[in-house]
C-alpha cells in the first residue's frame, strides 16, 4: 500500500510539475520579473567584460542596457549572465536569459534551425589573424604549414577550414581550444604561430593579453563577414520588435544629431522627427505600438546614449582597442548603419 | 506476502485465501501493485519524452540525428583515421571515440605499470624510497585533476623548444613545441609480408610456453622457455625482412618556413593529456596494490620460502595470485575514472569524443541528441572495460567446490 502511495503522489506530482511548458509571451514574462536577463560574453574587452568592482562595460552590454531602459525606463533593470561560446544557445533556447548580446555572428543556421532569430547587427565584423612581428608575414596567404589557435564551436573554425580549402594551404594546422582564455594562452605561449577570431577580438586580445602589444601585428586580410549581433527565441514578435527597434533607436538618434549630452535641449527641437523619435507629443506615441512607454527612445539616448556614444566609449579610436568606425559608420558617412525611419 | 496466517483456510489449489473477495489475495495484490507501479513508471518516462518533443516544436528547434550524415567543417587536429573538413559529423565522432579509446588504453598500461611500481616503492624497506612514494601518492591524490592538466599544459608548452630551433635528437627525431615529430615509415607489401611472419611468430611462441608448461606439469622437467622463446620471436621476422632486400624509406620532417612538417607527430596535446591521467590515475592505483599486497598474510611468505621457493617464484605464484583477488575491483573502478577523467582533455586542446561532441552541439544546436551519443559512448566503453575485468576476476576467484 505505501509503494502504491508514494508512486500515485509521484505521478501526480510529475504531472503538476512538467505541464504545459510553452513560454508564452517573453516580453510580458520579462515585465512581470521586473528585469531583463542577458546573456553576455565571459570576458571579451570592448564587447562584455566586467571589471574589478563587478560593473559590465562594452558594446553588447550597452545594448542590453538600452533594451532594459526602453522596456522599464530605467537602465539599470538587466541582470547579466556570462556564457561561453557552447553555452550560449542552449541557455537562450531553455529561457535561462532573454537577450543574447554576445558578439554572436548572424548566419543562415543560427537564424532557422535554433530556435531564435536575430534582430539586427550591432556591429559589422570580419575574421582576421594575429601572428608574431618577429615571424615577417605579411600575408594571410603566407600561412601555409602555420599551426593556428582557434576557439571551437564558433563560426571562426568553419570560416578557418573553407579559407586553408579554397587556398590550397593544406599543410596548415588548425589547433581547436574549447575555451578562448586556452586559445590566447596557447597562441601567446608560442604553440602556435597565428591565432584567428573576429578582427575586433584580435584588437580586444592583443590589448588585454599580450605582454607587449607592439610585438603581435594583426594581418590586414579579413576572410569572412562577421555581422555580430543581439538574437532572441523565437515566437515572440512583440520583444523581437522591441530588441530590433532598440538598436535602430540608437542609430536614428545618431543620424539626427542626437547624443546622450544634448537629447533634453533637442526635446524642445522644433524637428519633427526627432519629437517623433524622443515622445515628445502625446499624440503621436510610437512607443505603445511596441508596447512600451511614450518616451521609450529618449530614456535609451539620456541612459545609455546613442550608437555614437556607445561606439567611442567601448571599442572607439581613444579606446585600447582603437577601431575606427569604418563599416560601422552611418550609411550617410561610409559605412552600413542604416536604420528604418521611426514614424 | 508474508507468513501464512493461521485463520485463513488452505484451499485444494494451494493458494492462501481469505474469506470472500479476489481483491484480497495478498498475491493478486501483490502482482497489481507492482503492475500499477510499472504503468506509473512508464507513463512518467512517456510524459517526460513527449513534453520534450512538444518544447522543441514549440520552440522551432529541429531534432533528430540527420545532422550525423551533413558535411562538418570543422579542423580536427589529432586523429587516427584520415579526416578532412569535407567529413561529416558522424566521421567527426568516430575520430574522437578513436582517440578516446587510443588515450583510454595507454592511460591504463602506463597507469598500471606506474602505479603498481609505486605501490611496491611504498612497502619497501628502504626509508627514502618508501617516504618519496607516499608523498607522491598524498600529492597527487589531493589536488583536483583539472587544475594537474592545466599545470602540466603550461609548463609543457612553455618548456618545450620553439617549432623552428627544436631539439633534435638525431634519426628524425625532434622535439618542439610542435610535439615530437618522429620519422614515418612508408608502408610497403614487404612490410606486411613481415608483419604476417611476426603475427605467426607469436603465436607460435605462446603455443610453444603453453607446450612447455604443460611438459614441466607432466614430467617436472622444465623446457628452456627463454632463449626458445625470444629466437622464435624475432629470428623468422628478421630473416625474411632480410631475404626481401630490406626495403626501407621514412618521410622524415623538413623545415618549413613556421614549422617542421612532415612524418608522424605525437602532439603536445595528447602527451599532456596521458602524462596528466597516468600521474594522477598511478596515485590511485599504488594505493589499490600496497592494499592487495598488505591484504596477503606474512605466513604465506614464510611458508612458501620454508618450501624453498625463491622471492620471485613466491611473488608470481604465492602472492600475487592472493593480492589480485583484493586488488582487481577497485583497479576496475580506477580504469573508468581514467576513461571518464579523459573528457578533461578538452581543457588542452586534445580532441577526444566530448571535445567533437560540444563543437557538434555548437555548430549543429542539437544538444539533446548530441549528449546522447556521447552518454552511450561512454556507457559502451566503460561495460566494456567492466565486463572484461569482471571476466578475469572469475578467472582468479576461490573455486568453490
Amino acid at each position: 500500500m505505501k509503494h502504491l502511495a508514494i508512486a500515485a503522489a509521484t505521478f501526480v506530482a510529475a504531472a503538476v510539475a512538467a505541464g504545459p511548458a510553452l513560454a508564452g509571451k517573453d516580453l510580458d514574462n520579462i515585465k512581470k520579473r521586473g528585469s531583463l536577463v542577458c546573456g553576455v560574453n565571459t570576458g571579451l574587452a570592448g564587447f562584455s567584460i566586467a571589471d574589478s568592482q563587478g560593473r559590465w562595460t562594452g558594446l553588447d552590454v550597452d545594448f542590453c542596457r538600452a533594451v532594459a531602459a526602453a522596456i522599464f525606463g530605467d537602465a539599470n533593470k538587466v541582470q547579466f549572465k556570462p556564457t561561453s561560446a557552447q553555452q550560449r544557445f542552449t541557455a537562450l533556447q531553455s529561457g535561462e536569459i532573454d537577450v543574447l548580446s554576445r558578439n554572436t555572428t548572424w548566419t543562415l543556421t543560427r537564424d532557422s534551425a535554433q530556435g531564435m532569430v536575430f534582430t539586427g547587427v550591432t556591429f559589422y565584423d570580419g575574421q582576421g589573424f594575429m601572428v608574431a612581428k618577429k615571424l615577417g608575414v605579411k600575408s594571410v596567404k603566407e600561412l601555409d604549414g602555420a599551426e593556428i589557435c582557434v576557439q571551437s564551436g564558433t563560426t571562426t573554425e568553419l570560416n578557418l577550414t573553407d579559407f586553408l580549402r579554397a587556398n590550397n594551404m593544406a599543410k596548415a594546422k588548425a589547433i581547436v581550444f574549447e575555451k578562448l582564455e586556452e586559445a590566447v594562452g596557447a597562441f601567446f605561449a608560442g604553440r602556435c604561430q597565428a591565432y584567428t577570431t573576429d578582427a575586433s577580438g584580435l584588437a580586444a586580445t592583443r590589448s588585454k593579453d599580450a605582454k607587449n602589444p607592439e610585438d603581435y601585428v594583426i594581418l590586414p586580410e579579413l576572410i569572412s563577414k562577421e555581422p555580430l549581433g543581439p538574437a532572441v527565441r523565437r515566437g515572440d514578435e512583440e520583444l523581437f520588435a522591441v530588441v530590433k527597434w532598440a538598436l535602430y533607436a540608437m542609430l536614428e538618434a545618431e543620424e539626427f544629431g542626437v547624443t546622450r549630452a544634448n537629447v533634453d535641449d533637442m526635446k524642445s527641437s522644433p524637428n519633427p522627427g526627432i519629437k517623433r523619435l524622443l515622445g515628445v507629443d502625446e499624440k503621436n506615441d510610437m512607443g505603445k505600438l511596441l508596447g512600451l512607454n511614450r518616451d521609450w527612445a529618449y530614456q535609451i539616448v539620456k541612459q545609455v546614449g546613442n550608437y555614437a556614444d556607445v561606439y567611442e566609449r567601448s571599442v572607439g579610436p581613444k579606446t585600447p582597442l582603437k577601431l575606427e568606425r569604418g563599416l560601422n559608420a552611418l550609411w550617410n558617412k561610409g559605412g552600413l548603419m542604416y536604420a528604418p525611419p521611426v514614424r | 506476502m508474508g507468513g501464512i496466517a493461521v485463520a485463513e483456510p488452505v484451499r485444494a489449489s494451494g493458494r492462501t485465501q481469505a474469506a470472500g473477495a479476489w481483491w484480497n489475495d495478498r498475491r493478486f495484490r501483490a502482482i497489481l501493485y507492482q503492475v500499477l507501479f510499472l504503468a506509473a513508471v512508464i507513463a512518467f518516462g512517456w510524459l517526460l519524452v513527449s513534453n520534450t518533443i512538444e518544447n522543441l516544436r514549440a520552440r522551432g528547434l529541429k531534432s533528430g540525428f540527420d545532422f550525423l550524415e551533413s558535411r562538418s567543417g570543422i579542423p580536427i587536429s589529432d586523429s587516427v583515421i584520415p579526416w578532412s573538413d569535407n567529413d561529416t559529423f558522424g566521421r567527426a565522432y568516430l575520430v574522437g571515440i578513436l582517440n578516446t579509446i587510443r588515450v583510454g588504453v595507454l592511460g591504463i598500461i602506463f597507469a598500471t605499470i606506474l602505479g603498481t611500481l609505486i605501490g611496491i616503492a611504498r612497502l619497501s624497506p628502504n626509508w627514502l624510497i618508501a617516504k618519496l612514494a607516499s608523498g607522491y601518492v598524498e600529492a597527487i591524490r589531493n589536488v583536483p585533476l583539472l587544475l594537474q592538466l592545466i599545470l602540466i599544459y603550461s609548463f609543457v608548452r612553455t618548456a618545450l623548444p620553439e617549432q623552428l630551433d627544436p631539439l633534435v635528437i638525431g634519426g628524425g627525431f625532434y622535439l618542439s613545441k610542435s610535439g615530437l615529430l618522429f620519422p614515418l615509415l612508408n608502408l610497403l607489401p614487404e612490410h606486411y609480408v613481415t608483419a604476417g611472419v611476426l603475427l605467426a611468430s607469436i603465436v607460435a611462441t605462446v603455443l610453444y610456453n603453453l607446450w612447455a608448461k604443460q611438459r614441466h606439469y607432466r614430467t617436472g622437467v622444465s623446457p628452456p622457455r627463454l632463449a626458445p622463446s625470444l629466437a622464435l620471436l624475432i629470428l623468422p621476422a628478421v630473416i625474411v625482412f632480410v631475404v626481401l632486400g630490406a626495403p626501407a624509406s621514412f618521410d622524415v620532417a623538413t623545415k618549413e618556413r613556421f614549422r617542421f612538417v612532415g612524418g608522424g607527430a605525437v602532439a603536445p596535446e595528447f602527451l599532456t593529456i596521458l602524462t596528466g591521467l597516468v600521474i594522477y590515475t598511478a596515485a590511485f592505483i599504488a594505493e589499490i596494490v600496497r592494499s592487495g599486497i598488505l591484504a596477503v598474510s606474512h605466513g604465506q611468505t614464510e611458508a612458501a620460502s620454508a618450501l624453498g621457493l625463491p622471492r620471485g617464484k613466491i611473488l608470481r605464484l604465492v602472492l600475487l595470485p592472493q593480492a589480485l583477488r583484493v586488488i582487481i575491483p577497485p583497479m576496475t573502478s580506477q580504469y573508468l575514472n581514467l576513461v571518464k577523467n579523459s573528457s578533461l582533455a578538452t581543457v588542452v586542446g586534445y580532441p577526444e569524443v566530448v571535445a567533437i561532441e560540444q563543437i557538434t552541439m555548437n555548430q549543429t544546436s542539437r544538444a539533446l541528441e548530441c549528449i546522447l551519443l556521447i552518454m552511450i559512448v561512454y556507457l559502451t566503453i566503460s561495460l566494456s572495460i567492466s565486463f572484461a575485468m569482471n571476466v578475469y576476476n572469475k578467472r582468479l576467484a576461490l573455486k568453490e567446490r
